[in-house]
């Protein structure tokens, strides 16, 4: 069901744990839904310096949080926005298809944390 | 090392039941309706197993029905029931922690106008017999209440069910699927009009069931065919797993005390461990009231399928109990059923020994466990990893 990729990253994830300095943090899911994907990003002068994330979740879930951190480090956070979840499956080598939702839930993260950013440094 | 913890799933052929087997595929093999010498080779074969499998439950060879498994057992006790019936309304007995064999079969029925009760277990996953007397109507055709369940291993007060539809003229079904390798059967004794098993769950072969039906029961046709099965179940006779059927069970019963006692010995020393050295780990189902083999828990702020992935990744086989469907990930109803709230029942294995396992085997069990819990509960975001405190939000 999964690939070897995803298994290796899953194996070895990368990125794990909270990020003492971060300065955006974005949550999604819910514990009831079985998953619950949290990202936190350390950004410099619009860049993402570093990203950690922490997920409640299956194999994929877990896999297409470490592949999306590493995928985001040293965007800037434009080029952040624009990382979509189909780009997360192909960087995984493909996912089976009733987890193509752990995909999405790493894109939306990363939206919520810049969000999340943008709304304390406008505000 | 490769260990195995999914005996519930399914289990490993006995090698005797494989050697009782082969001939029967080759040298033995005549289609047991034939009238020639090659199919009353067959026929003896199938007649003798049959013996010996009623014998296993105090059954008589006439009420052994030889069927592709649990699933079509469960299928035809249900749908047999309702076909039979003259009743103009139908109303079946069950219970929210059946198999899906079964609640699927009734979710069939109920398109058909049958009219289903499903009873609540407790939070210990029990079955209340009592209850019976207040769901019976006057269209109660049938009851059917699993012996074991699959999930939690919780054995149910059959006895005392199957006595309470008697006196109402209700037929008795169960589904002892999970039930029969470790559990003494008696038909008779516990007054059961139909009873459905399958003989991979007992070091047989995959592809073989049986439904026992007690002499008088009457039941409608699931399959239409041939004369196979005095009439009732059509379809050439597969000789070579009805063998390998009647063999798995005999031995099953020759060495069920000897297994359960060891394996019992095993689980205890596992659960005992695991609660008291992992914390926030909860065990779903009575303790005390359940299957030797089963240890069903949930480990809160972790995700099942991630604690199953990584306990594979180190050779051990177990089984979560959240299937993912359609994008969202569904938690057991077993377990919901019980009252466990849904995020912890996300984070729910089952792991199910076997004649197979060995102490050394749990140990090396026991300390993956630990540390995968450990591992994922470091990366969860529910669960302050320094301080060692978890909580949902």
């Amino acid at each position: 069901m999964y690939n070897d990729k995803v298994i290796e990253i899953f194996k070895n994830p990368k990125n794990i744990g909270d990020l003492k300095d971060a300065n955006a943090i974005g949550t999604i899911g819910n514990a009831s839904c079985g998953d619950i994907m949290q990202v936190f990003l350390k950004i410099e002068n619009n860049v993402i310096v570093d990203a950690k994330f922490k997920t409640f979740g299956c194999a994929a879930a877990i896999a297409a949080s470490s592949i999306a951190t590493e995928m985001i480090i040293g965007k800037t956070v434009d080029e952040a926005l624009t990382l979509k979840n189909a780009d997360v499956v192909a960087e995984l080598g493909g996912l089976p298809a009733q987890k193509i939702h752990c995909s999405v839930l790493a894109e939306e993260a990363i939206q919520a944390a810049i969000k999340d950013y943008k709304e304390k440094n406008n505000g | 090392m490769k260990i195995y913890l999914d005996n519930s799933a399914t289990t490993p052929l006995n090698p005797h039941v494989l050697e009782a087997m082969l001939p029967f595929f080759t040298d033995k093999f005549g289609n047991a309706s034939s009238i020639h010498s090659y199919g009353r080779e067959a026929n003896r074969a199938v007649s003798e197993a049959r013996e010996i499998i009623a014998e296993c439950i105090n059954a008589r060879p006439s009420e052994i029905y030889f069927t592709s498994g649990g699933t079509e057992s469960d299928n035809w006790a249900l749908k047999g029931a309702v076909y039979v019936s003259k009743n103009k309304y139908k109303h079946i007995i069950t219970t929210q922690i059946e198999h899906p064999a079964i609640l699927n079969t009734c979710a069939e029925l109920e398109k058909q106008n049958v009219e289903i009760t499903y009873m609540n277990p407790s939070n210990e996953g029990m079955i209340n017999p009592k209850e019976l007397s207040n769901l019976f109507t006057e269209n109660t055709i049938l009851t059917s209440i699993m012996f074991a369940n699959n999930e939690i291993g919780t054995l149910q007060p059959i006895k005392e069910a199957a006595r309470i539809c008697r006196e109402q003229s209700v037929l008795f079904h169960t589904d002892a699927v999970q039930a029969m390798d470790s559990q003494k059967i008696d038909v008779k004794e516990l007054g059961i009009d139909m009873l459905s098993m399958s003989a991979h769950k007992f070091y047989g072969p995959k592809g073989i069931g049986v439904l026992f039906v007690k002499t008088g029961s009457r039941l409608g046709k699931l399959i239409n065919g041939g004369e196979q099965e005095r009439g009732l179940r059509a379809g050439t006779t597969p000789t070579p797993l009805i063998v390998g059927m009647a063999k798995a069970l005999e031995i099953s019963v020759r060495d069920r005390e000897k297994n359960n006692q060891r394996i019992l010995r095993l689980r205890n020393i596992f659960i005992d461990r695991v609660l008291s050295e992992i914390p926030y780990v909860y065990l779903n189902g009575n303790r005390e009231n359940r299957l030797p083999n089963n240890v069903n828990l949930s480990f809160a702020f972790i995700e099942g399928e991630s604690v199953l992935m990584r306990l594979d990744l180190a050779g051990i086989a177990v089984s979560s109990g959240s299937a993912c469907a359609s994008g969202s990930l569904e938690a057991s109803h077993v377990i919901l059923s019980l009252g466990v709230k849904e995020e912890l029942a996300h984070s729910t294995i089952r792991f199910s020994l076997g004649v197979d396992t060995t102490e050394q085997q749990m140990d090396y069990v026991f300390n993956v466990l630990k540390k995968t819990v450990d591992d994922l509960r470091r990366m969860s975001p529910l669960y302050d990893y320094e301080k060692g405190i978890g909580s949902y939000v």
